[in-house]
């Protein structure tokens, strides 16, 4: 199985939409209407305490990419949207997982933690549990080298992401609903 | 000025220009009924919420203009919810308020709560929960602005009665109140300049163009530019459903309708041209049939002020967002300055124009005319009445057979003269609707041609007719059978009729057009048709209703059968060469 993170069938955008009660759910609700898959959804507040951003990972196997960006154009609240390219975005995800770690394995998987860059935010005689960060492909993997070990409880966030800094003009392609 | 949220509301109606609305009372709308007393807004009191949607879906079809209607929370706001998605799927403006609990209750299932906005999020273009009776006037201007702007639709307000009955302080938002407050919301209406050039080209060049008028037309009032663009370019216009009566049907270069039930000339050239010139039409599956066998040679031209339309089932060679009128406007100076270039040569169309009168010619609509068992046909009741009754009469229609006998034997010369349920396909709009369309074009002679089932949906909101005085007319096409399902029954199920009797006489509805306040006339034969239209048209002091005892074998021909393609159209038995 090819990572998330690098699947040509997963899109990111970045939705700007209106601090409104209900936008998640005219999201959501359109979404399920049509037909649209979303493989993973963030929402968090912006600098501006008018509108929220939400990173919806789209599947464009389930509708062409297009029909997913006019349509979500045509929610009222929906102030922009940004597809982010994922070759030339930064993506971030976190992981919080418990793991059972009987005493013989636990250096183990402090190794492992300390390799993944992560951190480890509660112990019990016989569990961890550790938060660790990164791309998503990074999370998928340490979440692959655990499973052997008796995942407990897992819970990740879906992705944020913002454009990728390069030398040329960020790649922010905006595709407001706009055709021509 | 101080007001309650309820006096406010009323108040900002009447700003918007409300002459009239649509409803019925109840507990949580109480407060807003209070101001209508004193409001100059007509307020029709229907007897099904059901109705008042439909009633203000008709009067937005022939005025242009938002129907209103208001019902209260619960039960009344579910019964109103069949006209939003009706609204929605035919791009009909309307302003829908209800009444909900007080907002301290919502969510504790309170009497007659349900989540309105919820339920009506999928069925809006936009729908508000107000929280705060100062919101009330921005509220209401934004409500008539997205209705009416863009692509438009149904909108609804959700009014908790504790709301209505806050206390604020009284303001008229101003546009650019309205415009901050919708940051996500910027129609495009100008088309872009180089696509209208390219789409002038390609209709300059084309041998076998058609152009696929949709109800944008309507929407856009873009009829006349139409007419325009047509004479200036000698293309043939097919009229879809919702866009019958947006070209006139007498134009010799009019083909009328496509579609599973179009004629055979509408569907075959639009299945043989080289460019489809589609204007504010959606390539819905009705018309397209099988969508990868439709009009496989064809380069399109797509013209629509909705951007998620072009591309959702056939891919534009030249997409064109904006809105239709000023769209036509400018591609009739882009074909002229093209006509002007010297370098300029028009395509030969006489082959494909000749090609055009001959499938018409040889596939006229047809039926059996003098039957000879003496049967009434439906055709025929609807021929005659369209012969006998002002050109500029409002046909309305509910869903059936019926519809699509009225949509082809009518002859549509004006904007605005038919209304009918097409992406829905709700049966009961047609008594309410027209009651609605005769409130919004008094001055105006209109006609309802229902079907026995569909009558039997909505017809007391002939009761509201009676009482407010609206002398709307119903020819019922009495089949005695839900006959389009018998239809298909017929044709694809061997004729296992399963559950689509109904009876001619079961209910009578002479007694029940009476009972109701009408005149109730019955007609069994041929020959009593006109005379029955004669005295129908007379009456205009109350409604009439005509039970027109219709064959029930008669189908509904040619037609393309569901998911078949446009190439194998089935022709009926009195057609051309005796069918395919
Ligand atoms: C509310 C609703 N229920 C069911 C249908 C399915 N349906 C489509 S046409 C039709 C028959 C309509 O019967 P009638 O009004 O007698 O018209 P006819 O076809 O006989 O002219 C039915 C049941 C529908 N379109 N709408
Ligand atoms: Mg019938």
């Amino acid at each position: 199985m090819t990572p998330p993170g690098t699947s040509s069938r997963h899109h990111i955008l970045s939705v700007l939409v209106e601090n409104k009660a209900g936008v998640l759910a005219r999201v959501a609700g359109l979404f399920a209407r049509r037909g649209f898959n979303i493989y993973s959804l963030a929402v968090a507040p912006t600098d501006d305490d008018r509108f929220s951003r939400l990173t919806i990972v789209v599947d464009v196997e389930s509708a062409p990419l297009e029909q997913i960006t006019k349509q979500l154009f045509k929610l009222i609240n929906v102030v922009k949207i940004s597809e982010l390219d994922p070759a030339r975005a930064t993506e971030m995800e976190l992981l919080l997982m418990t793991v059972r770690s009987e005493p013989g394995v636990r250096s183990q998987i402090m190794e492992l933690v300390g390799i993944f860059e992560g951190r480890i935010v509660d112990v019990s005689p016989d569990a961890l549990t550790l938060v660790v960060t990164g791309p998503p492909g990074k999370v998928d993997d340490f979440e692959e080298l655990m499973r052997p070990y008796g995942i407990v409880e897992l819970q990740r966030t879906g992705r944020v992401a913002l454009p990728k800094l390069d030398r040329q003009a960020p790649r922010l392609r905006s595709v407001t609903g706009k055709v021509v | 000025m101080k007001l309650t949220g309820a006096q406010a509301l009323i108040k900002s109606l009447e700003m918007e220009g409300v002459e009239v609305m649509f409803g019925l009372p109840g507990g949580a709308i109480l407060p807003v009924y209070d101001p209508i007393i004193d409001s100059p807004i007509r307020h029709i009191l229907v007897r099904h919420e059901q109705g008042a949607g439909h009633m203000a879906e008709g009067y937005a079809h022939v005025t242009g203009r938002p129907g209103v209607a208001m019902v209260t929370s619960g039960p009344a706001a579910t019964n109103i919810v069949t006209p939003l998605c009706d609204a929605y799927m035919d791009s009909v403006p309307m302003v829908c308020i209800t009444g909900q609990v007080a907002s301290t209750a919502i969510g504790t299932d309170a009497f007659q709560e349900c989540d309105t906005t919820g339920i009506t999020m999928s069925v809006t273009k936009h729908n508000w929960l107000v929280t705060d009776a100062a919101d009330i006037p921005l509220v209401v201007r934004e409500a008539f602005h997205l209705a009416s702007s863009g692509r438009p639709g149904p909108v609804l307000v959700d009014v908790p009665k504790d709301i209505s009955n806050q206390m604020m302080d009284w303001y008229w938002p101003t546009d650019a109140d309205v415009e901050a407050d919708l940051p996500g919301y910027r129609p495009t209406t100008r088309g872009n300049g180089r696509m209208i050039r390219e789409a002038a080209r390609l209709i300059s060049s084309a041998e076998r163009p058609v152009i696929y008028a949709g109800g944008g037309i309507l929407k856009a009032r873009a009829a006349e530019a139409l007419l325009e663009l047509v004479e200036l370019t000698g293309v043939p216009v097919v009229t879809t459903l919702m866009a019958r009566g947006a070209f006139p049907d007498s134009h010799e270069l009019c083909l009328g309708m496509p579609g599973m039930h179009g004629n055979y000339t509408a569907v075959t050239s639009m299945q043989k041209s080289d460019l489809l010139i589609t204007l504010g039409a959606r390539f819905d599956d009705r018309v397209t049939g099988k969508v990868a066998a439709f009009a496989p040679e064809a380069k399109i031209v797509h013209v629509d002020i909705d951007p998620a339309e072009l591309g959702k089932v056939r891919r534009p060679d030249v997409p064109i967002v904006g809105d239709c009128r000023l769209v036509i406007e400018e591609l009739i100076k882009a074909v002229r300055a093209l006509h002007q270039d010297e370098s300029f040569e028009p395509a030969d169309r006489a082959r494909w124009i000749a090609q055009i009168r001959e499938w018409q010619a040889r596939y006229p609509l047809t039926y059996q005319r003098d039957p000879d068992d003496g049967s009434l046909k439906p055709q025929f009741v609807v021929e005659t009445l369209r012969d006998n009754t002002p050109d500029d009469t409002i046909v309305v229609s509910g869903v059936g057979q019926h519809q699509m006998w009225t949509s082809q034997y009518w002859r549509f010369d004006h904007p605005y003269t038919w209304v009918n349920s097409g992406g829905l396909g709700t049966m009961g709009f047609a008594v309410p609707a027209a009651v609605g369309a005769k409130v919004g074009r008094p001055d105006r002679m209109v006609w309802a041609v229902d079907g026995d089932g569909c009558f039997q949906m909505t017809a007391q909101e002939l009761v509201t007719a009676s009482a407010e005085r609206i002398p709307v007319k119903v020819a019922i096409l009495n089949n005695a059978y839900l006959g389009m399902v018998r239809q298909w029954q017929e044709l694809f199920y061997e004729e296992r009729y399963s559950e689509v009797y109904l009876s001619p006489d079961l209910p009578d509805y002479v007694k029940w057009a009476e009972a109701m306040g009408c005149v109730g006339l019955r007609v069994e034969s041929p020959e009593e048709v006109l005379p029955a239209i004669d005295k129908a048209n007379q009456i205009d002091d109350r409604p009439v209703v005509i039970d027109f005892r219709t064959d029930s074998r008669e189908k509904v021909y040619p037609m393309v059968a569901a998911g078949t393609s446009n190439d194998d159209i089935i022709l009926g038995p009195s057609q051309g060469e005796g069918g395919r």
